[in-house]
């Protein structure tokens, strides 16, 4: 997996650290929107044929490609299913988060 | 060059003359010929810049907004439910410092439905943090989309050039074109501090917490407050190059003047006429119009206002509950000078295009010198009651 930068919280002691534009602001450094999730994709990477197409579609950008096959980045994928519906093998199966 | 042209064509013109980049529009009645003339002029590639078709003012400025964070000049061109429409990007623009630059024709809100001239539509923008500029004459409206560029540029703060319905918009006056590479002389290229690009990949407008929301308004106040020095800085060195000064007010002779007309747009033109014909019979007028109404000019009317005995505020709209927008706001700039505060009164005129006539001002300087205060909060001038 790509080198993520250290989760921790930007915080800037005074206005003129803060840059001018909203921009960067780190917070999806600390949010970790997988919490969220209460379905979460698994991939048959047997029936997978490296398209790229779940790639592409995630609008939360939690998949990775890693050796040229899908990586879904649990600590951001929202368990939206997009990946499965889009996927031309339906090899992406979405389970039910137990807990 | 001289030529004879609309106000909604020098709005055009302004955008050409700035090489706007990245025109992004939807037309809408008085706006179009703004339009139509941007079209023609990328079409015809004297203008060198991407023209997008889109189907909503909303989506006139989101694309304006993402083509400015990505490094470009852009331009757009409203007016009245077009501008309502845009209003949330307004936000997005100022919030996210683009500096783009908006002609915007006042046009009154429907409903009544109403093509006709009000300022009800921007001073309903007043607290998206813009500057805006309301023109009175077309060539003011070339040379000050030109200026809002270098202003809202160097600051990164959206400014919206703002002229009446008709009264202008359609109105054809003589405008001096300025040469191009004289233009290029005052108006640099844009080259903002950050932008979206792969090589440098940020995040924009993404979530701000608590910890950081708040210094970002800070730092767009402490730049709104540097727009009137820089207006002044940036109107001076336009008046070297092209002969016309462009500043936050026009002061026509307040210097001895027992009542002082506070005016916007078209209506400050108008009031100068009447100016000239009070003091022929006698009583000595003045007139200040506010041409940059965001930031307000608060050094220059408390600088001129009092120094007349009366003051009296022309609102071409009206602040429902409260009283007209001008009003309220030389009020408040006079507020604790009670050593040199002459009295205000409050005039509503011209309402959805009814005309403000030169005999409209001998009417209200005679109702202000006749009373000691005003009698009413706000005084309709002209309202069949
Ligand atoms: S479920 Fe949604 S968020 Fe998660 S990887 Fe698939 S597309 Fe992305
Ligand atoms: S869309 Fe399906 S087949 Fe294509 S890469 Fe993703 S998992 Fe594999």
């Amino acid at each position: 997996m790509k080198d993520k930068k250290k989760a921790e919280k930007i915080i800037f002691k005074t206005e003129k650290e803060v840059p001018l534009m909203p921009m960067s602001l780190g917070s999806m450094l600390y949010n970790k929107t997988g919490a969220w999730r209460n379905i979460r994709p698994v991939i048959d990477l047997g029936n997978c044929i490296q398209c790229g197409i779940c790639w592409k579609y995630c609008p939360d950008v939690a998949i990775y490609i890693e050796n040229e096959f899908p990586v879904v980045d649990l600590e951001y994928c929202k368990g939206c299913g997009i990946c499965a519906e889009e996927c031309p093998t339906k090899c992406i199966a979405m389970v039910e988060e137990e807990k | 060059m001289k030529k004879v042209i609309m106000g909604n064509h020098a709005l055009s013109w302004g955008a050409q003359l700035g090489r706007a980049q990245v025109i992004a529009a939807y037309p809408i009645t008085p706006q179009t010929q703004v339009v139509e003339l941007l079209s023609e002029m990328c079409a015809s590639k004297t203008l060198d810049a991407k023209f997008i078709k889109v189907e909503s003012e909303h989506s006139a400025m989101a694309a304006c907004i993402a083509a400015s964070i990505a490094g470009a000049r852009t331009f757009t061109a409203t007016s009245a439910q077009g501008l309502a429409l845009m209003h949330e990007l307004l936000h997005w623009a100022s919030g996210g410092r683009n500096p783009v630059v908006m002609g915007n024709i006042n046009r009154a809100m429907a409903p009544g439905w109403s093509i006709w001239t009000d300022q009800n539509d921007s001073l309903s923008q007043r607290d998206t943090g813009w500057i805006q500029f309301y023109c009175s004459s077309n060539q003011e409206v070339m040379d000050t989309v030109v200026q809002a560029f270098r202003v809202s540029e160097e600051l990164m703060i959206p400014s919206m050039v703002i002229l009446d319905a008709f009264a202008l918009s359609h109105t054809y006056e003589v405008v001096d074109i300025p040469d191009q590479d004289k233009v290029d002389g005052y108006l640099p290229p844009f080259k903002p501090p950050v932008r979206l690009t792969p090589s440098d990949p940020h995040a924009f407008g993404g979530l701000t917490s608590p910890e950081h929301y708040f210094e970002l308004r800070y730092k767009l106040q402490k730049d709104m407050e540097k727009v009137p020095d820089l207006v002044e800085e940036t109107g001076r060195e336009y008046e070297k190059l092209f002969g016309r000064y462009l500043g936050q007010v026009e002061d026509y002779r307040c210097d001895d003047a027992e009542i002082i007309f506070v005016t916007s747009g078209t209506a400050g033109y108008t009031a100068r006429v009447g100016v000239d014909q009070l003091r022929q019979d006698g009583i000595k007028a003045g007139n200040l119009r506010i041409k940059m109404f965001r930031p307000f000019p608060f050094a220059k009317v408390r600088e001129i206002l009092p120094r007349a005995a009366k003051v009296a505020v022309v609102d071409r709209n009206i602040s429902y509950g409260h009283h007209g927008v001008f009003y309220q706001e030389v009020k408040s700039a006079l507020y604790g000078r009670d050593h040199d505060r002459p009295p205000v009164f409050g005039y509503i005129t011209g309402l959805g295009g009814r005309d403000i006539m030169p005999e409209t001002f001998k009417e209200m300087a005679r109702m202000t010198l006749a009373k000691d205060k005003p009698e009413e909060d706000i005084t309709w001038m002209g309202v069949k009651r």
